[in-house]
């Protein structure tokens, strides 16, 4: 009886619930429902940011523009008698690619492919050809920062937290240094970080070529395509690692002390403590970490907007640089949302597949 | 009740004062130079001036800072609350004229027979905006440097030839006193590229788009002569001649004047500092010819009248108002721009005949040269800093340059053509 006079007392408020929620709903719909739909709308449209001409449904070919790859296989070259021609050194010869993607009328499938990657199968070669290389490698290098940030940052904030979490004197102004690079703004940082990867008198290529007593070569690290990706790779980390050594410390906070003292009671050493009792009371602390950095990863942009565009090379390109390259810089509003919703399907089904096998087992 | 009564008399009352008030019509301008105080001063007093000289219209000034200008005006224009005079970056404005944000501006043909080609804008044979300057690049160069080395010092007249500039890099790296013998500036890639750099491919007989029908980069972008600029340009960075895109920002800034560079391809902004450091050695010299004639870059920013104008004829009139002589010459001894008229530039301390500017004038007269004058440019000039990055970075020119060509057509196909196809 008492229950159900709550629950009418609560009903009778209704109103007043809503209208307290209301400018959050609002905002929430605005900024964040409203651009979503959107971007999902646009991505089937022709859409531009300004232009005067009608907007209208173009159904998947942004998709298909972006995602549109084949495979070409040319057989080496024969002379009117069927013999296999030879070029001087005596190598087979072949079509060149551009002469099947370029205004070749038989090969329609192919027109404006560029090759991605390619290789021999017996005489003939055989060659991945895409029809967006440079949003491929966007793809792709966004894939492999995330691969590599993900465990390396998450791993390096959980160190740092273990590190922190004893009680001696002083653990407040590491804290502090630790946690400072993610109070500024990561384009203050990375701007700072462009000098100390500069080529020639850079920070970081005059201790290295101090400490190795000048046998170090400078490497100019955001100007050579191998290097690149990992230089801003190395410095993100560095950024965000104050961030999630904070979670990994919550989490270690709510360990309670009784489970220690009675490992030590046992006799464990330090690593079966870390093993049977940290580890396992950290479990839904490492989920959320790595989800975290996993979304922020997949993220990447600032970082490439202020250290090297995309470039050398498209060694850097990362799919939301790509996305507001085109949506924004270029004014394809269309194209920029269908590589905001790829990144979207990409994101969700990377944290279904995360949430599985972080699961709880019963 | 009492309270809510008196409340409406005082709205009404204020309503009735701004109403006498404001007899004349009101003018808004918006402005890009927010936080630059001289700018301001000077565009404040054309303001006064105006305002006080006809009892008509009165302009009322709005700025913005200029990173967030574009974004303004573009959300300003989707939402239908655009000022009545606009100014704009040249290159933008046939893009803006065909959505719709700007219309054809009234000005007499006679009062812009003086100007620099680059201070006009012109859309489709009408007329949209009026600068009061112009920029010029020039390859700066010390004079002791030059003879030093045996080296020519070329004239608008007779301009470096390509193999004669080629030699000079050469030479000037043999020396081993420089780090690079040239600067291009490759650390900024924004609007510099296709500014600084684009003129170097024309004047190799290549360009951004076929400029006959403006529907097509075909040919243009990946013909022969392009080629040919794509692999000079990466011989440049693979010879060592000029830093690459991973150039620190203040090498671009300080480096010529430090020793660091021999020559270095600059704007006349910057011009001012390096003779305060060079004095007399300081030459400003033209761009080299590569085949089809010296070029530079041009147009700057521009005044116009927007489409949401309900005054236009006042609006031009302001316009018309602030193109006179002595405001160009303001402009120009403030802020160091070259002046849009040889009237105003007598008028001036640097562009005066014999003035230590008056080469850029000279330059931004026989040299200057539009970049492509259409809506799509906005797509073009992107795609254009990646070819320029990329080939310097050592990617395949052919390969680079029908990407880019593909990628401006398939835009320019988005677009129905841009409005070019009729």
């Amino acid at each position: 009886m008492s229950k159900r006079t709550r629950t009418t007392s609560l009903e009778r408020h209704d109103l007043t619930g809503w209208l307290m929620a209301g400018p959050m709903i609002f905002l929430i719909f605005m900024f964040l429902v409203l651009p979503f739909v959107l971007g999902f709308v646009f991505s089937f449209t022709n859409q531009r940011l300004v232009s005067p001409n009608p907007t209208q449904f173009v159904g998947m070919s942004n998709f298909e523009q972006l995602l549109g790859a084949g495979i070409l296989v040319r057989q080496p070259e024969t002379d009117a008698n069927g013999v296999l021609k030879r070029d001087a050194n005596g190598d087979l010869e072949y079509q060149s690619i551009r002469s099947y993607t370029r205004n070749n009328p038989d090969y329609p499938q192919y027109e404006g492919m560029k090759e991605f990657a390619g290789f021999d199968w017996g005489d003939a070669k055989i060659s991945f050809v895409v029809r967006d290389l440079v949003f491929v490698k966007a793809l792709l290098n966004t894939l492999a920062f995330v691969i590599v940030v993900a465990p390396v940052q998450g791993g390096l904030a959980l160190l740092l937290a273990l590190l922190i979490n004893q009680k001696l004197k002083g653990m407040n102004l590491f804290r502090t240094i630790y946690f400072m690079p993610v109070v500024m703004s990561i384009v203050v940082v990375a701007l700072l970080w462009r000098f100390i990867y500069a080529g020639d008198h850079g920070l970081l290529n005059s201790i290295l070529g101090f400490l190795s007593l000048g046998a170090f070569k400078p490497v100019d690290w955001l100007g050579n395509a191998h290097t690149a990706l990992w230089s801003i790779l190395g410095m993100s980390v560095w950024q965000g690692v104050g961030f999630h050594m904070v979670i990994w410390l919550s989490g270690l906070q709510t360990i309670p002390v009784s489970l220690y003292e009675a490992a030590e009671i046992e006799g464990a050493t330090n690593w079966q403590k870390f093993r049977f009792v940290t580890w396992p009371g950290l479990r839904n602390t490492a989920v959320l970490v790595l989800i975290v950095i996993t979304m922020q990863a997949f993220a990447l942009f600032a970082q490439v907007d202020v250290m090297t565009k995309g470039g050398p090379l498209d060694s850097t390109q990362s799919i939301v640089f790509q996305a507001v390259q085109r949506g924004y810089v270029k004014q394809d509003i269309a194209s920029g949302s269908a590589i905001s919703v790829i990144l979207f399907v990409l994101v969700l089904s990377i944290s279904l597949v995360q949430r599985y096998l972080t699961r709880e087992r019963t | 009740m009492k309270r809510t009564v008196f409340l409406c008399g005082a709205i009404l009352s204020a309503g009735l004062f701004a109403g006498n008030a404001m007899a004349q019509t009101e003018l808004s301008m918006w402005y890009h130079g927010a936080g630059n105080k001289v700018e301001r001063s000077i565009i404040v007093g054309i303001i006064n001036d105006f305002n006080a000289s006809q009892s008509d219209y009165t302009v009322k000034l709005e700025e913005f800072p200029q990173a967030a200008y574009n974004d303004s005006v573009t959300a300003a224009a989707l939402s239908k609350k655009l000022p009545d005079i606009l100014d704009m970056d040249g290159p933008n404005m046939p893009n803006w004229a065909w959505s719709g944000y700007l219309q054809p501006l009234d000005i007499p043909e006679s009062k812009l027979a003086n100007f620099l080609p680059g201070a006009i804008g012109k859309w489709k044979g009408k007329l949209y905006s009026v600068g009061l300057w112009d920029a010029a690049l020039a390859m700066f160069a010390r004079k002791s440097v030059l003879e030093e080395n045996g080296i020519r010092i070329p004239t608008l007249d007779k301009p470096w030839t390509k193999d004669e500039f080629d030699g000079i890099l050469a030479k000037l790296k043999a020396t081993g006193k420089y780090d690079y013998p040239l600067d291009l500036g490759m650390n900024d890639k924004g609007e510099w590229y296709p500014y600084a750099f684009s003129p170097f491919l024309e004047s190799f007989g290549g360009d951004l788009v076929d400029r006959s029908t403006y529907l097509t980069a075909e040919g243009a972008l990946n013909g022969d002569n392009a080629i040919a600029w794509g692999n000079w340009w990466q011989s440049l960075f693979q010879n060592k001649y000029a830093p690459g895109t991973s150039e620190s920002p203040s090498d671009q800034q300080t480096g010529f004047l430090d020793g660091k560079f021999a020559l270095q391809w600059n704007g006349n902004w910057n011009a001012v500092k390096a003779m305060d450091k060079f004095g007399d050695d300081m030459l400003f010299l033209p761009a080299p010819d590569f085949g089809h004639g010296p070029k530079i870059g041009a147009a700057s920013w521009q005044f116009g009248v927007t489409s949401e104008s309900k005054h236009p004829e006042g609006a031009a009139k302001f316009i018309e108002f602030a193109i006179q002589d002595k405001y160009l010459a303001q402009f120009s001894d403030a802020i160091g721009l070259i002046p849009a008229t040889s009237t105003a530039a007598a008028l001036t301390k640097n562009y005066a005949p014999g003035g230590p500017l008056a080469s850029f004038f000279d330059l931004s007269k026989a040299q200057a040269t539009l970049r492509p004058v259409t809506p799509g440019y906005t797509f073009i000039s992107p795609t254009f800093i990646k070819v320029a990055a990329d080939i310097a970075d050592g990617a395949d020119v052919t390969d680079t340059l029908d990407t880019a060509v593909d990628s401006i057509n398939a835009d320019i196909e988005k677009n129905d053509g841009y409005g070019f196809k009729n």
